[in-house]
């Protein structure tokens, strides 16, 4: 069994008055270990895929399941406490909590569970120390440069130890340089730790880190490159 | 070159709730203001309106309120054969010795509640003496009966008020009569008699004042200086008006004391209400801003246009403060005056300039909150601000 | 608890803001606190009377005496164990500015009338001694800088020409609701310079039994009904509550001002935490994401709005009690014993709370209702 398996997937919603179908019977799936590019032209669904996945949204029909978990039949607080134990997500922009340090930005996720503040000091720490900004833990936001926010938002997304990562256009933002720190550091998770990654990206040269492409044109999946593990 | 007020207007109907709560926080402090000044001048109005500028109050040296004094008959006299009496169309002097108690009386609805209402004892000359006593209802009391008229503020408010009731105090019944306005006066606070009537069951033979008019408005210094100098008697004589001005004085002071440190303390909330909604339209607009200053409006423009939008959100609060304080006018209240030890009822007093003061003190409030964020934002760094 | 910092950091996030309606907050509530104070403290005087002393008053009006005549009849009243009497004597010290309560009295029988005046007994006995000598409140003595064996002069009013009294004694009240500000002199006094014998303008009586007041009331303004002057009489209690009703509807005025400046900050409060609201909402949709609950997003914004409603009650109700408690005030000799009550504290706290709501439920359900992917659009 995938990790992630979406079968027959439909999504419809409204815009003013109009009715915009991203997906008409989507079938995908991710395996565990797999790190997956999600690629294609704007509006053509990708961050709506993410959504989904993450149960952020939920399908006009179809299923959506991760990890066993048939996550588009979980009701609103059931989800909050799934996405908090299964998923790490990561925006391109607005991440971080402006007024929080990049330590207790990284704890957040943290605070929802039953752990002891000693417990949650040892993984924040573990968890900066994998992006290597240990030395930057009580630096706000505004302090760090744009690779560094990033890298602190993938720190937060790995803290809670999940079973999944989800990044939405996370070098959108970023100069070359920053982007490959990254980029590197995404494809580290995967190949070290066995961290199943799914990114949603413009940027061909996420694609080159990844070890899977699809394509989605206009919600339909077009093409697969690379292997799926 | 000024920005147009309609960005301005178009800004902040953008944030209707916002700006309506901090107008409206504004609105509230000038109602107060309005009102606690409204309560002071009515009380301070009534009490001067009772005086007369050319008349004279003569009372017992060292009395320092009608109560406390005491008027011979004989003293009297000499006082109404005075040259500096004005003389009515009579020929009678229009003096008028005047009997002056304090009865405890309940207010209507409280029977715990005690009130020193005034008893006042006059003659005819009372009527013409005192300008401005109507009878409103029924008829004069008669000489030689137990009858009184009550005036119109005590109607309602005490018990036995309405014409044909009879009061009772000082161990007899008195019936009322009529009952009589006083141009406002605290006089509309007092029950009227005869005072010969009321001579022998209160004080026994003796008046509490003199008041008489003067034949030379202007000489009321001669007057005043030819009474007390006269050895025949010990009195001091003043103007009408001077004297229940200075009735009103701590009552007054105390009000528009309370009047000032509440509003001021209120005002300060409500300035702070206009700073935090200022600086988020400020915050909110940075981007705008910048445009203009890049347009080429200069930043004293800016620092202009936001206070001017600041001012006019106060304004709007004002208006909406004058509103909730203007129903108030009338209303008549009674409380003790502590100079006179005696019971004045009298209606808040809502002028024009109150209202126009309130206006301005939200004006105000506007300014001094708008004044920070206004100069925040004409100092914008245009270049960050574009970012 | 563990989401503590997160409260605070976003209280942290525009500090002049978190400042300014914090000092509101504390403004209004230290404005409630001194209005309501009045009212209780005109309260608490109108409650304030020893459970066995009575006062026999002119039932035409405290302005008219009583004879004198009428003290050992109301001695022989059965039910009353002593009688003193006083008259209200209107002298002006100085410029006149300052007003306080000054009257002529039965020495002896008056102090054992009132355990409450405490004086030392050299002083005391100092007082009693002598004709001319005068029993002043300790305030005067700081208002006015008099001091013991001083010689003061008071105008007269109603007893006109100037007054010439020695002071002997100074007492303290054991009870801060009785003025600290009164003169008192000799009876006798005021009759050998009047060269008469001075009517009482009120007899102050203590009764064997306070449960049988009402009887004693009525024996003595039945026996007296019919004569030249025709008695009122009634517990101590109910003659100052009767003083008290004298301001008029004081109590309406001031809680009508309260609800005003309690309703003005609400709006105050209201309008700021709108305002941090609005801006986080990207910041919501990330809690969100991360796994937060509504209900605990919505408890967030709640404890926010509870922590600016609790320093602004701690600063303006602590405040209040610490000005009036600690200090003398007494609203220049008008409201002895001026202070703040546990009850209007609580009445305080309660608004806080009040506050709390009504400025946090807004902004707290527009979080917990925040449809994350909407929002979450805007954060691309």
């Amino acid at each position: 069994m995938a990790l992630v398996e979406i079968r027959d997937v439909h999504k419809s919603f409204q815009r003013d008055t109009q009715t915009v179908e991203v997906y008409v019977g989507l079938d995908v799936d991710f395996e565990d270990g797999s790190f997956t590019a999600l690629m294609g032209p704007s509006g053509s669904g990708k961050s709506t895929l993410l959504n989904l996945i993450a149960g952020l949204d939920r399908p006009t029909s179809g299923a959506v399941r991760v990890a066993g978990a048939e996550v588009s039949a979980l009701n609103a607080a059931q989800l909050a406490v799934w996405r908090a134990r299964h998923i790490g997500f990561v925006f391109q922009s607005y991440n971080l909590l402006p007024v929080l340090t990049a330590y207790q930005n990284v704890e957040l996720p943290l605070l929802l569970a039953p752990l002891s503040k000693k417990e949650r000091r040892e993984r924040v720490t573990v968890a900066l120390g994998v992006v290597g900004l240990e030395d930057r833990m009580d630096h706000y936001p505004r302090q760090l440069s744009g690779g560094q926010e990033q890298r602190t938002a993938i720190a937060r997304a790995i803290v809670a130890d999940p079973t999944l990562i989800l990044l939405d256009e996370p070098t959108g933002q970023l100069d070359a340089k920053s982007s490959q720190e990254v980029l590197k550091l995404l494809r580290r998770l995967n190949d070290e730790f066995r961290k199943t990654i799914i990114i949603v990206t413009h940027d061909a040269h996420a694609a080159e880190q990844a070890k899977a492409v699809l394509h989605l044109e206009k919600g339909v999946l077009v093409e697969r490159q690379g292997t799926p593990a | 070159m000024r920005i147009p007020l309609v960005y301005n207007v178009r800004s902040v109907l953008q944030r209707p709730v916002s700006t309506a709560m901090t107008a409206l926080g504004i609105g509230i402090v000038v109602a107060v203001f309005i009102a606690m000044l409204a309560l002071a001048r009515g009380f301070g109005a009534a009490l001067v309106q009772t005086g007369s500028p050319d008349n004279v109050l003569v009372l017992r040296r060292g009395a320092d309120a009608e109560l406390s004094s005491g008027i011979s008959r004989e003293t009297a006299r000499i006082i109404a054969t005075s040259p500096h009496v004005a003389l009515g169309p009579d020929g009678r002097p229009l003096a008028s010795p005047e009997v002056f108690v304090a009865i405890n009386i309940h207010r209507l609805g409280d029977t715990a509640s005690m009130a020193n209402v005034v008893a006042r004892g006059v003659s005819e000359a009372a009527f013409t003496v005192r300008r401005n006593i109507r009878i409103a209802a029924g008829r004069r009391f008669n000489s030689g009966r137990s009858e009184i008229i009550v005036g119109q503020k005590l109607v309602g408010r005490v018990g036995h008020s309405a014409v044909g009731d009879t009061m009772r105090f000082a161990g007899r019944d008195w019936v009322v009569v009529g009952h009589f306005t006083a141009g406002g006066s605290s006089f509309e606070s007092e029950i009227w008699g005869e005072n010969e009537q009321f001579m022998p069951v209160f004080r026994g033979e003796v008046f509490q004042s003199v008041s008489f008019r003067l034949r030379e408005p202007a000489a009321f210094e001669e007057a005043k200086r030819a009474l007390e100098g006269d050895q025949r008697m010990t009195v001091d004589a003043h103007r009408e008006t001077e004297f229940y001005a200075s009735q009103s004085e701590l009552l007054t002071r105390i009000l528009e004391f309370l009047a000032f440190v509440i509003t001021s303390i209120m005002a300060v909330g409500a300035v702070f209400g206009a700073v935090n909604t200022m600086y988020a339209a400020v915050g909110a607009r940075t981007p705008e801003i910048a445009v203009l200053l890049t347009l080429g409006f200069k930043p004293r423009s800016v620092l202009a246009s936001f206070l001017a939008e600041s001012a006019v959100i106060a304004l709007a609060g004002g208006v909406i403060g004058c509103l909730l304080a203007l129903p108030i006018n009338g209303i008549v209240t009674s409380t003790t005056n502590w100079n006179s030890f005696t019971e004045v009822a009298f209606a808040f007093r809502v002028t024009p300039g109150l209202l126009l003061s309130g206006l301005v003190f939200a004006v105000v409030m506007g300014v001094l909150g708008g004044f920070f964020p206004a100069r925040r934002a004409a100092k914008l760094p245009v270049v960050q601000a574009l970012r | 608890m563990k989401y503590l910092p997160l409260v605070l950091a976003n209280l942290g996030r525009h500090k002049r803001r978190t400042v300014l309606t914090i000092v509101s907050v504390a403004l209004a509530l230290f404005l409630f606190a001194s209005l309501r104070s009045v009212v209780t403290t005109l309260d608490a005087s109108s409650r304030f009377g020893g459970a066995d002393r009575m006062i026999v008053q002119n039932a035409t009006g405290i302005v008219f005496p009583l004879p004198m005549s009428y003290a050992a009849r109301l001695q022989a009243t059965p039910g009353v164990t002593a009688v003193s009497w006083a008259n209200w004597f209107g002298g002006r010290y100085g410029d006149g500015k300052r007003f306080f309560a000054n009257f002529a009295v039965d020495p002896s029988s008056y102090l054992a009338m009132y355990p409450e005046f405490v004086i030392p007994e050299d002083q005391k006995q100092a007082f009693l001694r002598e004709r001319s000598a005068a029993l002043v409140g300790r305030r005067l003595l700081e208002v006015f800088g008099w001091r013991v064996g001083q010689d003061v002069t008071l105008q007269g009013t109603i007893f006109p020409g100037p007054w010439t009294f020695t002071i002997r004694a100074v007492y303290t009240p054991s009870n801060k609701i009785i003025s600290d500000d009164a003169l008192m002199f000799h009876y006798d006094y005021l009759d050998e310079r009047l060269d008469r014998r001075m009517s009482p303008g009120w007899y102050v009586l203590r009764i064997a039994d306070p449960a049988l007041a009402p009887q004693v009331a009525r024996r003595i303004d039945d026996e007296f009904r019919n004569s030249s002057s025709a008695t009122k009489t009634g517990t101590e209690q109910a003659f100052q509550a009767g003083f008290v009703t004298m301001w008029g509807n004081v109590r309406f005025l001031m809680n009508s001002i309260g609800m005003a400046v309690v309703f003005a900050i609400l709006l105050v409060t209201a309008n700021a935490m709108m305002m941090s609201a609005r801006e986080r909402t990207s910041e919501v949709a990330v809690l969100k994401t991360i796994g937060f609950t509504d209900r605990t997003l919505f408890l967030l914004v709640m404890v926010e709005a509870g922590c600016i409603a609790c320093a602004g009650a701690l600063l303006g109700l602590g405040g209040a009690k610490l000005l009036y408690g600690t200090g003398d005030f007494n609203f220049v000799g008008f409201l002895p014993g001026f202070d703040v009550t546990p009850g209007t504290l609580g009445i305080g706290a309660g608004l806080a709370l009040a506050l709390t709501v009504a400025s946090g439920v807004v902004p707290a359900m527009r979080a917990a209702r925040l449809p994350v992917v909407q929002a979450l659009r805007k954060v691309e």
